[in-house]
C-alpha cells in the first residue's frame, strides 16, 4: 500500500512538472509581448527594455521557468536594489498591471471561489443522492420520473442562463434577495450566506442533475449483486440493507468523481463568479483575459491544475484503498 | 410491445422478432431508438432547428424579417423596444433587439446556423481525432499505446475551460497572422481547434478499450489469419463494431459544445457582434434586464431547447447501443 502512495504521488509530481513547463511555453508562445503590456500605449522603448530585463523576459526560455519555479519554493526578487519588487516565497509571478505579486492576488480570491465550491458541493451531494436514491427506490413511479425529468433538464440548462433567470426572478421580479455583493465570512457571517445563495444554487443544480443519474443508476446496479439478495433471503429489514450496505457500495464511485468535480470547481467557477459578480479566482482570470495580464493567467492555470492533479491523485490513492484490485495494476 | 412473442421481458421494447433475422447490433439499436418517445420528439426537434438553420436565409425572406436590419421605429426613444412583451408584433414575431431594433427571430434563425455547425464540425473532429488515437493505441498496444494515454493524463490535467477562455484572444491574433480570414472566422476556427484539443481523450479512451477487447475476438483472428491487412481490419472489422459506442458519444458531446459555444459567446471571448450568436445575444441581454425580459428569455429558451432535444436523443441512442443498460432493464 505505502509502495502504491508513493508511486502515485510521484507520478503526480511528474504530471504537475510536465503540465508547468506546457503552461509556461504555451503563454510564452503567444503573439503579445508580457514587457510592451508592463506599461501603457505611449511607452517609451527604453522603459519596456528596462522591464523586460528586470522582469527575466530577455532570457532564454529554460532559465525563465527555472526561475519561476524556484520562486515558487524560495520567492523572488525582481530587478537591481534600490528599485526591486519582492515577491516572497510561493511566488508565482508580478503582475505589472495591478502592481502586486500575482500570489498575494490569488491568496486574496481563493477564499471567495472555495466558499462557492464547498456550499455547492454540499448542496449539489444533498440533492444529487438524495433524489438519485428516491428515484432508484421508487423505481418507475412518479417520484422517479421526477427526479429523472431534473435531472435531464439540470444537464440540458447552461449555467450562466440558470444564473440569469435566478438573478431575474429572485432579485429583480420578487425582491427576495439583494443583489449578490461578495462579503466576507469572518466580516459578516450572515450577509456572507446570503451573497452566495444564489450561486451555491445555480452550480448545485446543474452539477446535482448528473449525479442524480449516477446514483440512481448505481444503486440499481448495486441491487442486483449476490449480496443484497443474500441480505433479503436472511431477512434484513430494508432500511437497514440499503443504507448500510446498498448506499455505502453505491456511492463509493460517486464520492470519488464529486472530488474531482470539486477541485476543478475550486479552479474557478469562471461563469457563476461572472455572472454573480463574485471576487474569486474566475473573475480575477476573466479580467485578465480582458487586461491580457499574463503573469496571472499562467498562475492560475497552474494553480487549478495543481487541484486537479491532487485530487486526481487523492481520488486513485482512496480508490486503491477501498478496493485492493486497483493496486495491482 | 405488439409482439406478443417477447411477453415475458416486458420492459425491453420488443426486438426479438427482428433479432432472429440476424440484424447488426447498430440495426438492432436503431429499432429500440424508434420505441423511445422521448427520444423520437427529441430527433423531431433536432431535424427542426436544422432545417431552420439550413434554410435561415430563405426563411427570413418568406417571413419578411431582416437579422442585420436596424428597425428605428421599433425601438423608442429610449432605445427599447416599442410596445408590449419587447416589441412583439407582426413585423416582428420574437419582439426586437432593444438598442438596435434587430429582429430577434431572425437573430435567433442565424444563431441557429452557428451553434449547429461549431456543434457538428467540433464534434466531428473531435470524434475522428479520438477515434483514430483510440484505434491506434488499442492496435499497437506497447509503447505507442502508452505514448498515447500519457497524453490523455496531461491534457485531461489541464483546468480545459480555463485555458481555452485565457487562450481565446492571443490565440485568435496568432491564427489570423497565420493567413485564416481574421474576425469570426479565426475565433470559430479557434474555437473548435481547442475542442478537438481537450476533448478528444474520452472518445479515445472509449475505442482503445473496444478495440483491446475486439481484437482477441475470433473474427478478428480470423481475418488476420486469412492475411487480412490493418486497412481491412480497422475498416471492415473493428469499425462496424464500434459505431454504436461512436454515435452515444457523438449525440452526447454535441450539446456540450453547442452550450460551451454560447457560453464563450456570452463571457465575451467566442464569437464578437455582429454575429448573431445566442450566446452574445444573453450576454447582450444581461443589460436590459428589466426593461425587456423577454431578450433574456426568448434566445434562452431557444439555446435550452436545443441542448434538451440533444440530450433527450443521446439518451434514448445510449439505452438502445449500449448493452450495460439492457442489463438493468431486465
Amino acid at each position: 500500500m505505502i509502495f502504491f502512495v508513493l508511486r502515485r504521488s510521484f507520478f503526480a509530481i511528474v504530471l504537475l512538472l510536465i503540465v508547468s513547463a506546457f503552461t509556461f511555453v504555451i503563454f510564452s508562445a503567444l503573439p503579445s509581448d508580457p514587457a510592451a503590456l508592463t506599461c501603457g500605449k505611449n511607452c517609451r522603448p527604453e522603459v519596456i527594455e528596462s522591464n523586460r530585463e528586470r522582469l527575466g523576459y530577455d532570457r532564454p526560455l529554460v532559465e525563465q521557468y527555472g526561475a519561476y519555479m524556484k520562486g515558487i519554493f524560495a520567492g523572488r526578487t525582481y530587478g537591481e536594489e534600490g528599485s526591486s519588487i519582492h515577491c516572497s516565497a510561493p511566488s508565482l509571478g508580478y503582475s505589472y498591471d495591478r502592481h502586486e505579486c500575482v500570489t498575494t492576488l490569488i491568496a486574496s480570491t481563493l477564499p471567495v471561489t472555495a466558499s462557492i465550491a464547498l456550499g455547492a458541493f454540499v448542496l449539489w451531494m444533498v440533492i444529487g443522492v438524495g433524489l438519485g436514491t428516491l428515484a432508484a427506490l421508487k423505481r418507475g413511479r412518479w417520484q422517479d420520473r421526477v427526479a429523472t425529468a431534473f435531472s435531464v433538464i439540470g444537464v440540458s440548462l447552461p449555467t450562466f442562463f440558470l444564473g440569469l433567470i435566478f438573478i431575474m426572478v429572485f432579485v429583480i421580479w420578487t425582491g427576495l434577495l439583494p443583489f449578490p455583493r461578495y462579503t466576507g465570512l469572518t466580516e459578516n457571517p450572515v450577509e456572507w450566506f446570503m451573497s452566495l445563495l444564489l450561486p451555491w444554487f445555480v452550480l448545485a443544480i446543474i452539477s446535482a442533475a448528473t449525479y442524480v443519474r449516477m446514483t440512481r443508476n448505481g444503486i440499481l446496479e448495486v441491487m442486483n449483486e449476490e449480496f443484497v439478495r443474500l441480505g433479503i433471503a436472511k431477512g434484513l429489514p430494508r432500511r437497514r440493507l440499503i443504507v448500510t450496505y446498498v448506499l455505502r457500495a453505491a456511492l463509493v464511485p460517486i464520492v470519488t468523481i464529486a472530488g474531482l468535480d470539486f477541485a476543478f470547481l475550486l479552479g474557478g467557477a469562471l461563469v457563476t463568479e461572472s455572472i454573480f459578480n463574485l471576487p474569486g479566482l474566475g473573475k480575477l482570470t476573466l479580467a485578465a483575459v480582458i487586461n491580457s495580464d499574463l503573469p496571472i493567467l499562467v498562475a492560475t492555470t497552474m494553480v487549478s491544475a495543481v487541484f486537479i492533479v491532487v485530487a486526481n491523485t487523492v481520488v486513485d490513492i482512496l480508490y486503491g484503498y477501498l478496493d485492493p484490485r486497483v493496486r495491482v495494476k | 410491445m405488439s409482439d406478443s412473442a417477447n411477453a415475458p421481458e416486458p420492459p425491453v421494447p420488443s426486438v426479438g422478432a427482428l433479432s432472429s433475422e440476424g440484424l447488426s447490433p447498430f440495426r438492432m439499436g436503431l429499432a429500440r431508438v424508434k420505441q423511445n418517445r422521448a427520444a423520437k420528439a427529441a430527433f423531431w426537434v433536432v431535424s427542426f432547428y436544422v432545417f431552420v438553420a439550413v434554410f435561415a436565409p430563405v426563411l427570413v425572406r418568406i417571413l419578411n424579417i431582416d437579422p442585420y436590419a436596424l428597425d428605428r421605429e421599433a425601438i423608442n426613444d429610449f432605445g427599447l423596444p416599442a410596445g408590449q412583451l419587447g416589441g412583439i408584433s407582426w413585423d416582428h414575431p420574437f419582439g426586437v433587439e432593444p438598442g438596435t431594433g434587430r429582429d430577434i427571430l431572425g437573430r435567433l434563425m442565424y444563431g441557429a446556423r452557428i451553434s449547429l455547425l461549431v456543434g457538428a464540425i467540433g464534434t466531428l473532429l473531435t470524434t475522428v481525432v479520438g477515434v483514430t488515437l483510440g484505434i491506434v493505441a488499442g492496435l499497437r498496444r506497447g509503447f505507442v499505446d502508452a505514448l498515447i494515454g500519457r497524453l490523455g493524463d496531461v491534457t485531461l490535467a489541464f483546468p480545459s475551460l480555463l485555458l481555452i477562455i485565457a487562450l481565446a484572444n492571443p490565440m485568435t491574433q496568432r491564427l489570423e497572422s497565420w493567413g485564416v480570414p481574421a474576425g469570426n472566422t479565426a475565433r470559430i476556427t479557434y474555437i473548435m481547434a481547442v475542442l478537438t484539443l481537450f476533448g478528444w481523450v474520452y472518445m479515445a479512451r472509449l475505442v482503445r478499450g473496444q478495440v483491446l477487447s475486439l481484437r482477441e475476438r475470433e473474427f478478428v483472428e480470423a481475418a488476420r489469419s486469412f492475411g487480412a491487412g490493418t486497412g481491412h481490419l480497422v475498416f471492415k472489422q473493428l469499425l462496424p463494431n464500434l459505431w454504436p459506442q461512436i454515435i452515444v458519444f457523438v449525440s452526447l458531446s454535441l450539446p456540450g459544445y453547442v452550450a460551451l459555444e454560447a457560453t464563450l459567446s456570452f463571457l465575451g471571448v467566442g464569437l464578437l457582434a455582429p454575429a448573431a450568436s445566442w450566446g452574445i445575444m444573453l450576454g447582450d441581454s444581461v443589460r436590459y434586464y428589466r426593461a425587456a425580459p423577454t431578450y433574456l428569455f426568448i434566445p434562452g429558451v431557444t439555446l435550452m431547447v436545443l441542448v434538451l432535444a440533444f440530450n433527450l436523443l443521446g439518451d434514448g441512442l445510449r439505452d438502445a447501443f449500449d448493452p450495460r443498460s439492457d442489463r438493468q432493464q431486465l
